[in-house]
């Protein structure tokens, strides 16, 4: 069974048709990358997985989604349990206005989980495999606005992984931010792959081809392509992949 | 002859600008004054520690304290019922109502603070008080608790359309973060939202407050005018501003000890509303570039 599926989604804006007939599946434990210009609807598919969507007035969206091979726009869903389970990251750092320490620990309070040491445990365990506890570990209580740009990233992948999600969804997570804080993110997804299942939006087609497994170039809100990371940016089978992964739109 | 136009206009406007500084000046200094004067022959001390206030009685008090309690009595009952609803409608407004709906419904509350309060007097004198004479039989005919619930009702806009501001203006980056974990609209609402926009909510509470206490027919029309040391809300309470209505416009002879009373009065309400101003400016000056 695949982790992800998408079967023939649609997706409306109003009139604007900006997802068609999209299918594909996701493996567990794999880094896919999402890559097309701007408005080629990749983080709008992207955000179809843990329903971001619905907080947009005017969307329309037709088709399956399954994650674990439960359909996720059932109507029965619990939309907010739903979304418990899949970590997202945002493209720019969106940490609360809260301290390090319950940044991370949000996730578990909202589920109603106030036990210290539980708490303590987690938000250790998130730091550390996020790789800013030894920036932060001696204050905790500051608050996550002090952090830098990368920092605040960091912690909002922390806060994302504190909760145990199997999916973590990125969309550009690193578009914001140096090259130094780019490439800790960059390395931080490679070695998250062997617990979570890694969805990511990237503009940059050099860190599509760094870290992930399989590729899905998106164009006009069609899925063009989606195959092997090496295969896609060595031997794209179609036009538009060559044009777009050569540099000649985009 | 272009330069010379221009500088006409320059001028022009900044002495418009300065009517404005003069006025508030002018202000000040007439409250200052007067209130020197008053002072040579009330002892200041006597004014903010005494418990009577009755400068048109044959036996003159000039303890101030009656008048302020009156006036933090009735705005702490305002802003006791404006707070939860002003809030609550802003969270509604923001988190949950259908854009269209908020669009249609919060310049129709924003009508309440436009009903003149002379309106919401009689109000609060012909129907509040009556209404809730059937629960409390000893209520008075003019009391603290009518005067300060329809004060209430009248500065709910402030809070309420203020909030609702401030929420709006939380990034909606945050409000993505919180759904993105996977949050409940209550959850986003009061663990998220709120916090983020505090500093806009203090500030609408406090110029609800500064409002509050400057409020003057509401009070002078429904709260009675007998200034009492006493914080229970039944009874018939005089506030600062109901006073200097009360002076102005009753026999008092110009120049007299007794009309510059008025002037003692308008002052301490002066020091209270400029403190409460500064205090909100402070909050917005200090937290206002948080999120950029």
């Amino acid at each position: 069974m695949y982790k992800l599926e998408a079967r023939s989604v649609n997706l409306y804006y109003g009139e604007k048709h900006a997802l068609k007939n999209i299918s594909m599946a996701i493996e567990a434990n794999t880094v896919t990358a999402f890559i097309g210009p701007s408005g080629c609807g990749k983080s709008t598919f992207l955000r179809c997985f843990n329903r971001m969507n619905d907080l947009i007035d005017n969307v329309k969206i037709t088709g399956d989604i399954l994650i674990d091979g439960r359909n996720v726009y059932k109507s029965k869903i619990d939309v907010d349990e739903h979304r418990k389970k899949i970590g997202m990251v945002f493209q720019k750092p969106n940490p609360f206005p809260k301290n390090i320490y319950e940044n991370v620990a949000y996730g578990l309070r909202i589920k109603g989980v106030n036990n210290k040491a539980v708490l303590d445990e987690a938000v250790e365990r998130s730091l550390k495999q996020a790789a800013l506890w030894e920036e932060v570990k001696d204050d905790l209580k500051k608050s996550a606005l002090s952090l830098s740009g990368g920092q605040q990233q960091r912690l909002c992948i922390a806060r994302a992984m504190a909760v145990e999600p199997s999916v973590i969804l990125m969309d550009e997570p690193a578009s914001a931010l140096d090259p130094i804080s780019t490439s800790k993110i960059e390395d931080l997804i490679y070695e998250l792959k062997s617990k979570y299942t890694i969805v990511i939006v990237t503009h940059n087609m050099q860190q599509a081809a760094r870290i992930s497994d399989k590729t899905a170039f998106f164009y006009l809100g069609e899925l063009i392509e989606y195959n092997q990371t090496a295969t896609m940016f060595t031997n794209p089978s179609k036009e538009q992949t060559q044009n777009y992964i050569t540099g000649r739109f985009g | 002859m272009l330069k010379f136009k221009e500088k006409a206009i320059e001028s022009f406007l900044i002495l418009c600008s300065l009517v404005t500084v003069f006025t508030t000046l002018g202000i000040v200094l007439v409250l200052a004054t007067e209130s020197v004067r008053f002072f040579q022959e009330v002892s200041i001390v006597e004014f903010f520690t005494g418990t009577e206030w009755t400068p048109l009685f044959a036996e003159k008090r000039f303890g101030i304290l009656p008048l302020v309690c009156g006036t933090l009595l009735t705005t702490v009952i305002a802003i006791a019922v404006a707070l939860p609803l002003g809030l609550t409608i802003a969270i509604y407004l923001n988190e949950y109502a259908h854009p269209k709906f908020t669009a249609f419904v919060k310049p129709t509350l924003e009508v309440l603070a436009a009903v003149p309060t002379v309106v919401y007097g009689f109000f609060a004198l012909t129907f509040v008080t009556p209404l809730l004479q059937s629960f409390i039989p000893n209520l008075s005919g003019f009391n603290a608790l009518s005067a300060g619930l329809v004060m209430g009702v009248m500065i709910i806009p402030y809070i309420s359309s203020l909030s609702e501001d401030a929420l709006r203006a939380v990034p909606k980056s945050l409000r993505e973060a919180a759904y993105g974990m996977g949050s409940t609209r209550l959850q986003t609402a009061f663990r998220v939202m709120v916090p983020a926009a505090s500093s806009g909510i203090i500030v609408s509470v406090i110029l609800a407050i500064s409002r509050a206490i400057g409020e003057t027919m509401i009070v002078a029309v429904a709260a009675g005018q007998e200034p009492r040391l006493t914080l229970n809300p039944i009874h018939s309470i005089e506030t600062i501003t109901t006073y200097i209505v009360q002076v102005s416009m009753g026999d008092v002879p110009r120049n007299s000890l007794e009309y510059s009373t008025i002037f003692s009065a308008g002052i301490t309400l002066f020091i209270f509303t400029f403190i409460l101003n500064n205090v909100s400016f402070f909050i917005k000056k200090k937290f206002q570039q948080k999120y950029e």
